[in-house]
């Protein structure tokens, strides 16, 4: 079954994803694929991911479609304007890519290439209305296709925004705009997320908690000083500084975690920044 | 300088749509040279505003509407017709709007669009800026530009990247522009406005007109 259709089925759905290399070297980065193969529902694969130049995103769906993997093909508005967004979009297309991620971007400056030009000729929202206008039959214009596109189209939402208010509502214009399943920003405090599940129940679209293992708690107190809508309770920073074992003490907390989380919501996304070849182990240990 | 052109009077009643009490606000600075926010210009528009059967609270020319501390205390002898009104209407440049906006509590309308000028720049101390998009949208933001408050230019509301202070991301000495929006527009009790689809920009437009590169003025600021 595919992802969308373990959606629609109402399976409790994993993805989780990989980043494309600085480089030509996709070894490690297929072996990191690989890792998932029959864990997970879908592989998103980032954009550019920290505004840092790579491999790109289109290139390395295919590979895994290759392979006999479902990819997500996660899109931001950083770097192309609406004429090469639409072309890799279709490109996406006739590779048989169907799951899209739309998002806006980080800012350019915030990666490796601060010169750089940032974009943002549309944003997320406008993004997401370009993929239904495709399927329609003609681009943003209103020229006629020769041939429409169909894709399965998601994006994101930070549970932990300042203020949420403003979030929820940019959630509801995503959904009229043609989304269709969310990921979100890495949630560490369950009650604060069932709050935001509670919140957005009317819209019935699936949502998958984010999930990123902590590495130490260094990395926890980072985080909460310096990622916007990431906050990690204080007890999980403690557990993190007095552990003896600290892989096994992020996996346990990781998998508690994801627990508690799955009567809330629909799936888990799993983020693992470097940490692939943990992800079995995870799932293995939330039961999934 | 900053040269405006008034919107169509359709777009302008689409803005002001549910509200039949209107001040106006003019311009004796740029908007009076451009022949769009001076006080013929006002008049002109309170006959058309009436016309379309609105009532029309008062109305206002102060000479450089983009200085906040100056309209703030003309304003002051207006405190009862501005009250009055449901909302207000500004024409003048993008920055005339903001300051506007800024300082009083009502809704505010742009009745311009500011026309690019590919580059030039008048000298304003205030905080607020304007892009001379063709296009202004400050109708829809509460009277805060997107264009220049936020980093990225969104118009569909804020990314993932507002701080736990609530500034940006990319500069953690900036506001996050969208979360003044979202605050400016409810205290206005105006987030209806935040939740429509904004269509990205017509960037055709942020090109300097042809009529404008082709004029005496122009080629004379060009040093031609």
């Amino acid at each position: 079954m595919g992802f969308q259709e373990s959606l629609a089925a109402g399976k409790f759905v994993i993805t989780s994803e990989i980043g494309p290399p600085k480089g030509t070297h996709i070894q490690e980065m297929l072996a990191d694929a690989e890792l998932l193969r029959g864990r997970v529902d879908a592989i998103n694969v980032t954009d550019l991911q920290s505004s840092v130049m790579r491999l790109g995103s289109l290139a390395v769906c295919h590979l895994l479609r290759e392979k006999g993997l479902e990819p997500i093909f996660q899109v931001t508005c950083r770097d192309r304007n609406r004429l090469a967004l639409q072309a890799d979009l279709l490109s996406a297309s006739i590779l048989g890519i169907k799951n899209v991620l739309a998002l806006t971007g980080d800012y350019a400056s915030l990666g490796d290439h601060p010169q750089a030009k940032p974009v943002f000729d549309l944003d997320s929202v406008s993004l997401l209305k370009v993929i239904k206008t495709l399927e329609g039959g003609t681009d943003m214009v209103g020229n006629a296709l020769q041939g429409a596109p169909k894709f399965y189209p998601g994006a994101v939402v930070n549970p932990g925004g300042n203020p949420v208010e403003a979030q929820i509502i940019k959630m509801e214009k995503k959904i009229k705009a043609g989304a269709t399943f969310f990921q979100t920003q890495a949630v560490y405090d369950a009650g604060a997320f069932e709050t935001f599940m509670k919140k957005v129940a009317p819209f019935k679209v699936p949502v998958l908690a984010g999930i990123i293992l902590l590495k130490s708690a260094g990395m926890a107190r980072f985080m909460n000083k310096n990622v916007a809508g990431v906050f990690v309770p204080e007890p999980l920073i403690q557990k993190m500084a007095k552990a003896e074992d600290r892989v096994k003490t992020s996996i346990e907390i990781g998998a508690e975690l994801i627990r508690s989380l799955k009567g809330m919501c629909q799936g888990v996304h799993i983020m693992p920044i470097g940490w692939e070849s943990k992800v079995p182990t995870l799932l293995d240990a939330a039961k999934l | 300088m900053l040269l405006s052109q008034q919107k169509s009077l359709e777009e302008i009643l689409r803005s002001l749509e549910g509200e039949t009490k209107i001040f106006i606000l003019g311009c004796g600075g740029c908007a009076e040279s451009s022949g769009t926010g001076g006080k013929a210009q006002v008049l002109e528009m309170k006959g058309k505003l009436e016309g379309a059967g609105k009532k029309i609270t008062g109305h206002t020319v102060i000479d450089f509407l983009c200085q906040k501390a100056l309209v703030q205390s003309r304003l002051r002898g207006k405190v009862k017709e501005v009250k009055e009104a449901d909302s207000l209407l500004v024409l003048t440049c993008g920055v005339g709007v903001q300051a506007v906006a800024a300082v009083s509590d009502k809704i505010t309308h742009p009745a311009c669009n500011t026309v690019p000028l590919g580059g030039m720049r008048g000298e304003w101390k205030g905080t607020e800026r304007c892009q001379e998009c063709g296009e202004c949208v400050l109708d829809s933001t509460g009277g805060i530009c997107p264009l220049t408050a936020c980093s990225k230019y969104l118009l569909n509301g804020a990314c993932g990247g507002t701080t736990k202070e609530g500034k940006c991301e990319v500069d953690p000495e900036m506001e996050c522009g969208w979360k003044l929006i979202y605050e400016r527009l409810e205290k206005l009790g105006r987030l209806d406005k935040l939740r429509q689809v904004y269509e990205p920009k017509d960037h055709s437009k942020m090109i300097p007109p042809k009529g404008l590169r082709l004029s005496d003025r122009w080629a004379l600021e060009q040093g031609k």
